[in-house]
């Protein structure tokens, strides 16, 4: 597998275990990208010549491939975006203040990435609504049942990760869409981390939001996407204004595009839209079973051989989806990364983008571990080399 | 594994001040106090300074972080306590240039905390080490402003 990502023939020195930070790009993804500057490089939705028509078709065709991927009823529900973080706010930014009240509630877990949390905060504290965070489990997961139990007659928004960025946990998350939706509340799902990992079945997660980005998911950085309910995304008001966006444009007034249009002010990352087909289509080729196959092989793996380093505390539990967070006693994270480093393993150290999660776990930071497609075992093991090399290397002077 | 370069970063007194720091606490009767963070990693030290008769009197540091942020913390306070504010300035202008070129020709002025210097074989570190300073000049101008 790993010889269809061009880096590694680049860095073949490197243990690169950081895939949730982003994912390395299969040549199919950077031909696209190439193809489509080479070929095709021609403003969408404005020129009548040849190439821009068909530019502007094939690029909207893509959307039909994404509803497909996360099976959308329609093509028109998919807005393309910068990036899981610019679908949440354009969510919060837009959707937020149509159902969001004075005294109501949104309702996040503790376990959200920042993200998925300080849009909401924001949005609360606009809006004058009270901002509930549930608690997490001891191993740093968002627990439903903490979730399900502050859903209330106000909860306006729930807002949860389908997968946790920083131990890996899957959410269930379809009883909570039908708890929300049966109390008049929206489900918002940040899928950053679950798309590279799973088979998303929007309507049967029961989402009437969902975010990610195309870069953890094998494609180029800088595009990403939205789904939003039909009846949902046509009442929500435009946050950016200017080209390609707009039905008319008066002195004294403007109307809008219909969706999914008028949520994709200037020119769009059309390149990025290419190189998101080439990733579905490479992820089409996957299957699923086999991938989440081994991510539970690897998991289990690393769990084990650090299990078994002494004074290492491990996070999430064995059905992570392919991140594994953990800290070496007495070490800092950023030192054990350094040692990890000088042994050509990449892996992430910091809070991750979710400083409230560290906060509950009552620690300033883990090293996080996370698997593509292209990871092996002997991946893993040259982790486990390496963290107890730094073990070594600090415990010496105990 | 290249131990010899980490073996240069995590020198065993580097460990010592580390897991020791000096001057880890909070002041009685601080004239000068900054709270720094570096966002990307979430390390956060608090620096308090007593700056009397044109000297620093005394200083303290507090925070959470890695081995290289804290052990600076503790060599940087130890080092600036008797100068004055001007000397200080020179030598944050020093320890950076040390941990980012490897040397300087006035690394004697920064005494013990020259130590640090094999920070520059580990550009991603070199905040860690970077930032007590950075509290030091920041505590330092901010007083002044408000002299």
């Amino acid at each position: 597998m790993a010889n269809e990502f061009p880096f590694f023939a680049a860095h073949p020195e490197l243990t690169y275990l950081d895939s949730a930070a982003t994912a390395q790009k299969p040549q199919a993804v950077i031909d696209a990208l190439v193809h489509y500057y080479v070929n095709d490089n021609a403003n969408v939705h404005r020129g009548l010549y040849t190439l821009a028509y068909n530019t502007t078709e094939a690029y909207e065709a893509v959307r039909g491939q994404v509803a497909q991927f996360i099976n959308a009823k329609t093509p028109s529900q998919i807005v393309f975006t910068r990036s899981t973080t610019d679908g949440l706010n354009l969510v919060a930014a837009s959707f937020g203040p149509l159902v969001v009240h004075a005294g109501d509630e949104i309702l996040v877990s503790g376990a959200e990435h920042h993200s998925n949390f300080i849009p909401w905060q924001q949005l609360a504290k606009r809006t004058g609504a009270k901002f509930v965070v549930a608690p997490v489990t001891k191993a740093g997961n968002t627990d439903p049942a903490a979730v399900a139990q502050l859903i209330t007659k106000r909860t306006k928004i729930v807002a949860l990760a389908q997968v946790t960025n920083v131990a890996g946990g899957v959410v269930p998350l379809a009883p909570l869409a039908d708890q929300v939706h049966a109390v008049g509340g929206y489900l918002v799902v940040d899928g950053a981390q679950a798309v590279a990992h799973m088979k998303v079945d929007v309507q049967a997660l029961g989402a009437d939001f969902y975010a990610f980005s195309g870069h953890k998911l094998y494609g180029p950085t800088g595009i990403g996407v939205l789904y939003g309910r039909q009846a949902l995304l046509a009442e929500m008001p435009p946050v950016q204004f200017g080209g390609e966006m707009i039905d008319e444009v008066l002195d004294a007034q403007s109307t809008w595009a219909p969706v999914p249009l008028k949520f994709e002010a200037g020119t769009p990352n059309i390149a990025g839209v290419f190189g998101l087909r080439a990733a579905l289509a490479f992820m089409a080729g996957l299957d699923m079973k086999a991938v989440a196959a081994q991510d539970h092989a690897l998991v289990l793996r690393l769990r084990a051989g650090l299990l078994a380093i002494p004074g290492v505390t491990v996070y999430g539990d064995a059905h992570s989806a392919g991140i594994v967070s953990f800290n070496l006693q007495g070490v800092h994270p950023h030192d054990v990364a350094t040692v990890l480093d000088e042994a050509h393993i990449a892996v992430r150290a910091g809070h991750h983008c979710a400083q409230p999660l560290m906060a509950r776990l009552g620690v300033p930071a883990t090293v996080r571990a996370s698997f593509g497609v292209y990871n092996t075992a002997a991946d893993v093991d040259k982790l486990v080399a390496g963290v107890a090399e730094a073990r070594r290397l600090f415990h010496e002077f105990d | 594994m290249s131990l010899t370069k980490l073996d240069q970063l995590y020198r065993q007194v580097i460990l010592d001040e580390a897991n020791h720091p000096r001057h880890h606490g909070v002041l009685k009767a601080p004239t000068h106090a900054v709270t720094l963070r570096n966002p990307s990693c979430g390390d956060v030290l608090t620096l308090q300074l007593q700056v009397k008769d044109g000297k620093i009197q005394d200083a303290a540091f507090a925070g959470s972080g890695c081995t290289i942020s804290q052990a600076s913390g503790s060599l940087m306070t130890d080092q600036i306590i008797g100068k004055t504010p001007a000397q200080v300035a020179a030598m944050v202008t020093a320890f950076s240039d040390l941990v980012i070129n490897g040397s300087v020709p006035d690394e004697q002025i920064l005494g013990s905390a020259a130590i640090l210097k094999g920070v520059h074989q580990f550009p991603a570190r070199i905040k860690c080490a970077t930032l007590a300073w950075k509290a030091a000049a920041q505590a330092l101008t901010e007083g002044d402003q408000h002299d």
